[in-house]
């Protein structure tokens, strides 16, 4: 494991400045949703009748057939990311009009709570597919999707634009044909960034699988095979030794798929780093020596090798990489105009269908009430990130600053932030009916079982990258604990943090939606908030409240983001970055 | 080799540049001129060389004859048709090498044939061959990381020599390796040059370099800086294989010397160069020279009787021309030396300064900037016109905008802060990006 990098990498938050665009484009993202849940609801009138998907047993033996389902929604959800990065990455840093909208998009689709979707999409997905499971398996797919995707689309789109100008023009100068520009160059060359943002988003996946596969919507309760729904299950039984059985299935696999897949992948990624010196500390892994060494890969390489080149010859067509040097002007001036007033007319649209949907349903009265339960929730992210950072940054320091300490500390830490903390919910919930403690103030535990853990991640990989010369440096001037603090180890972790800060501040939201109300046997939990809020709205199939509830909870995060993270970020990549 | 196989001047045109322009628009929106009118031929049979100081456009101009950049005006053209995209005649030698690093030696040279679409079995045959005759043979399934500055840029050779273009286009090819792989690499291109069976009729080298320049080429082209123009075209009709040490070489490079350092000719009735109180910032910009770079160039310039010849200097330095000609461009923008005939003599003031203590140094040096170098006495005088005597350097970055990229104005600002920190004219507080004078008293 490579001790010194931050999840997500940290070119993937730097983003342009606000821009008319954003709000231009999160207008656009409220009319989608709105789009989305007037095609959802026309459709489930007449298809909802059945109740889909059985009932989940929680017998043992079930158990391991409802992992590998679980795995199979990870990876098809993976792959789809995947493709998902590569067309929208590579339209959003090819494309200059393109660009104009997909990036802010992106920055806000980011924002989202993806919980809060879910509601939309299960009845959108049920909908497509009436009376069958697959539905549910859509649903479900794209909740992890939509959780890995983003990250990976804004790690590839930044290495794009970041790709060293002379290989670009060396791709041109020797003609190569978009296709094979894009495997040659842009592929490999933002392997590294992919791989890495790939793995730790496939952990966070995790979570909206567990959250995903047993799920309330309107009055109906689905559940997908799946070891997500063993767990909720076990919780609405009662059933504490199922679930901790569930719990010790759960770290294996995520233990096991970092070892298979995630390390050997980001071992060979090393291959893709385009400095030409070595990383002095180039991740291994055991499997990916146990591969190089056998003959299979290349065995099963070698008759896809035709393959390639008939792909290559086959996209021939599509044309070469370059492009025009002179295009005509007032063409060109033309084609933005039109661009321009299409998507204006399209957002302007279906933001006043929105707003006429909002206005004869919900109502805007809604939006105030809102605003009070999101500032609660709010209070709540708040809380558990100051409180985080003072009990994650010294223990994350005291690991990154003991290279030994820290190499076998930073895949623990990675696996506790894998793990998916709504698995441990129902246990929690036991203790807080136990003492009698409020979930108004035990939400913030439930929140911070997850998101806690990006912040010691990011400070341990802050910690060792202090480089040696200057710790050797304090020493030797016996600089005094406090100075010692200031002056090297707060300036030395400063920009990880932040990254850390970012993304523990967006999962603890996203947390919020399932951690303000709990069930365990007969118990039922309710915090008041806007998590809590927007998960009644789902129960009771009230799409307008849902709707509202997402876009104030939205509100709030790009708010935040854009008034604390972002100019903390700035500053960071400006002073402290070493 | 003979000499009657030096080339012949008359072979048939290959890339014709026909007054091209590139202006580059600033922060501010005024147009910069990068290149100015820029025309000649390159035809077969001949190596020609682009010199040119750091900023004179010479790579700009490269990328135009390689279509990867449009001129803003005129047309470069492709054996008489006009290129509107990469220009399909030529193949590009990097100064960074440019090559993939997850591709075996190989997969890189095989690249431009594969986009081709040549099969496989005669892009292997013809990689084969390329790899043999450029000396990497047992390389092929290296990759890239592997292989030292030298044997990367032959890959980067046979990756262009393999696609057999009409002209080799090389940016700065040598200037990443050490003194000594440059030369043998240099001396095998010539080898192959001269072979029957070199696959290029032309090559356009692209250089700072006035030795490498002299010794591959046969017509060398100087560019000027600020705006890019040709200034000189000379023809170097040196018997190959050419001798560094021949009094023809040096004189050579002496002449080209000379022609670099040379003032352009005043235009109108603009100050001359030598008392340049009255111009501008954007139009005397500052050369990119630390004070003590300058220090460090007068003392051994003193050392060595005060008077040097900057060939020699160059190599006792082992500088490049864009490491030594800024600092003798500052020294002679303050007046503490002066160049004629590519030597270069200290000025009296300029031994001064050298023999000074810490402190007259200080003072004779501040005098001088403020009197000659227009930026500083911009600042100077901005500064002592506020209340508070600070300026944020957003102002100054502004006002360079008008003549300078955005690079290009922090480089101008950052040269002009150093020499107003040393002279104590005036302190940077780097916390707030402002530029103060120093507070009487302190």
């Amino acid at each position: 494991m490579t001790v010194g990098r931050s999840f997500p990498t940290r070119g993937v938050l730097r983003r342009p400045r606000f821009s008319g665009a954003d709000a231009v484009v999160a207008a656009g993202m409220v009319a989608l949703l709105y789009a989305i849940i007037r095609l959802g609801r026309s459709m489930n009138t007449r298809t909802l009748s059945a109740h889909v998907g059985g009932a989940v047993s929680t017998g043992l033996a079930n158990l391991p057939y409802y992992a590998a389902r679980s795995l199979l929604r990870m990876f098809i959800a993976l792959a789809l990311s995947v493709v998902f990065t590569f067309v929208y990455a590579t339209a959003a840093a090819r494309s200059r009009r393109a660009r104009t909208v997909l990036i802010p998009l992106l920055d806000i689709l980011q924002s989202v709570p993806i919980l809060g979707f879910l509601t939309i999409t299960v009845t959108f997905f049920i909908a497509l597919f009436p009376g069958s499971i697959l539905g549910l398996e859509c649903a479900s797919i794209f909740a992890i999707f939509t959780s890995q995707a983003w990250n990976m689309t804004f790690s590839m789109y930044h290495s794009l634009i970041t790709q060293p100008a002379e290989l670009d023009e060396a791709a041109r100068m020797f003609r190569l044909t978009k296709w094979e520009r894009f495997w040659r160059l842009d592929v490999p060359s933002s392997m590294i960034g992919l791989v890495w943002n790939g793995m730790m988003s496939f952990g966070g996946g995790w979570f909206f699988l567990a959250a995903s596969e047993a799920i309330t919507v309107a009055n109906h309760s689905y559940a997908l095979p799946g070891i997500g729904s063993y767990v909720a299950t076990a919780a609405t039984k009662g059933d504490l030794g199922a679930t901790f059985t569930a719990i010790a299935v759960m770290v294996v696999m995520v233990v096991a798929v970092n070892v298979v897949f995630w390390r050997p992948l980001v071992a060979w990624s090393e291959k893709f780093r385009i400095e030409t010196s070595e990383a002095a500390d180039a991740p291994r892994s055991v499997t990916l020596d146990l591969l190089r060494r056998s003959h299979v890969p290349a065995a099963l390489a070698r008759p896809l090798k035709p393959v390639g080149g008939l792909l290559d010859r086959a996209t021939r067509p599509l044309g070469l990489a370059d492009y025009p040097l002179q295009p005509p002007p007032v063409r060109r001036r033309v084609g933005d105009v039109f661009f321009a007033a299409a998507v204006g007319a399209l957002i302007a649209f279906t933001v006043w269908r929105g707003a006429v949907y909002l206005d004869h349903t919900a109502g805007f009265g809604q939006f105030p009430r809102c605003f009070g339960l999101g500032l609660l929730t709010f209070l709540r992210v708040a809380v558990l990130v100051v409180v985080s950072t003072v009990v994650w940054v010294p223990v994350g320091v005291a690991i990154g600053m003991n290279p030994r300490l820290a190499r076998y500390a930073q895949p623990v830490v990675q696996v506790l932030a894998s793990f998916p903390a709504n698995f441990l919910f129902p246990l929690v919930t036991v203790v807080f009916v136990a003492i009698g403690l409020s979930l108004n103030i035990g939400g913030i535990l439930l929140m911070a079982l997850g998101a806690q853990w990006y912040i010691l991640f990011n400070v341990i990989a802050g910690a060792s990258s202090i480089p040696t010369d200057l710790r050797e440096l304090a020493d030797q001037y016996r600089l005094p604990r406090r100075q010692r603090w200031r002056q090297l180890i707060l300036p030395g972790i400063f920009p990880f943090y932040v990254t850390g800060g970012i993304t523990a501040a967006g999962g603890a939201w996203n947390a919020s939606i399932v951690a303000e109300v709990v069930n365990y046997g007969h118990h039922h939990l309710v915090a008041s908030g806007l998590g809590a809020y927007i998960t009644k709205a789902t129960t009771t199939g009230n799409f307008a409240q849902v709707l509202t509830g997402v876009i104030v909870m939205s509100f709030y995060v790009v708010v935040v983001n854009r008034l604390l993270w972002r100019p903390l970020y700035h500053l960071a990549e400006t002073r402290y970055s070493l | 080799m003979p000499e009657s196989e030096s080339p012949p001047a008359d072979g048939a045109v290959i890339v014709e540049v026909a007054n091209v322009h590139k202006r580059f628009t600033s922060p501010d929106g005024s147009a910069l001129t990068v290149l100015d009118g820029i025309n000649f031929a390159l035809r077969e049979g001949e190596i020609v060389a682009l010199l040119g100081k750091s900023g004179s456009g010479k790579s700009t101009l490269l990328r135009c004859i390689a279509g990867l950049i449009a001129p803003t005006e005129g047309t470069v053209s492709y054996r008489g048709a006009p290129v509107t995209g990469a220009n399909p005649g030529v193949a590009m030698v990097f100064q960074s090498f440019a090559l993939l690093p997850w591709l075996t030696v190989r997969a890189n040279v095989e690249m431009g044939l594969e986009a081709r679409g040549v099969s496989p079995e005669e892009r292997r045959v013809r990689a084969e061959k390329a790899i043999d005759r450029i000396g990497l043979d047992g390389f092929e399934s290296a990759y890239p990381k592997e292989l030292s500055g030298g044997m990367r840029q032959r890959v980067g050779f046979a990756r262009a020599l393999v696609v057999e273009p009409d002209a080799l286009l090389m940016d700065e090819p040598f200037s990443a390796l050490d003194v000594l792989t440059a030369e043998n690499l240099r001396g095998e291109l010539l080898s192959l040059w001269a072979g029957r069976d070199f696959p290029t009729k032309a090559i356009l080298l692209v250089t700072h370099n006035i030795e490498e320049a002299v010794l591959m080429a046969d017509r060398i082209l100087v560019l000027t800086s600020n705006p890019g123009r040709l200034r000189a075209a000379i023809a170097n009709d040196l018997p190959r294989p050419r001798d560094r040490r021949s009094p023809d070489f040096e004189g050579l490079v002496d002449r080209i010397y000379a022609i670099m350092t040379g003032h352009p000719e005043p235009v109108g009735d603009a100050p001359a160069l030598s008392e340049p109180t009255g111009a501008s910032p954007t139009e005397l910009p500052l050369p990119h020279a630390s004070v003590g770079g300058l220090a460090g160039l007068l003392e051994i310039l003193n050392s060595r009787g005060g008077r040097d010849d900057l060939p020699q200097l160059a190599e006792l330095l082992s500088f490049e021309v864009d490491d030594l000609l800024p600092l003798t461009d500052a020294a002679e923008l303050l007046g503490f030396a002066d160049i004629a005939n590519a030597d270069l003599q200290l000025s009296p003031v300029g031994k001064e300064w050298v023999e000074a203590d810490i402190l007259t140094s200080k003072e004779l040096f501040a005098a001088r900037a403020r009197q000659r170098a227009p930026l500083v006495r911009s600042i100077v005088t901005a500064l002592e016109n506020t209340k508070d005597g600070t300026l944020n350097e957003r102002f100054f970055l502004d006002l360079l905008g008008r003549g300078f990229t955005e690079e290009a104005a922090r480089a101008q600002l950052d040269t002009a802060i150093n020499w107003g920190r040393y002279g104590e004219l005036f302190e940077y507080d780097a916390d707030d990006a402002e530029l103060v004078l120093p507070r009487p008293g302190r």
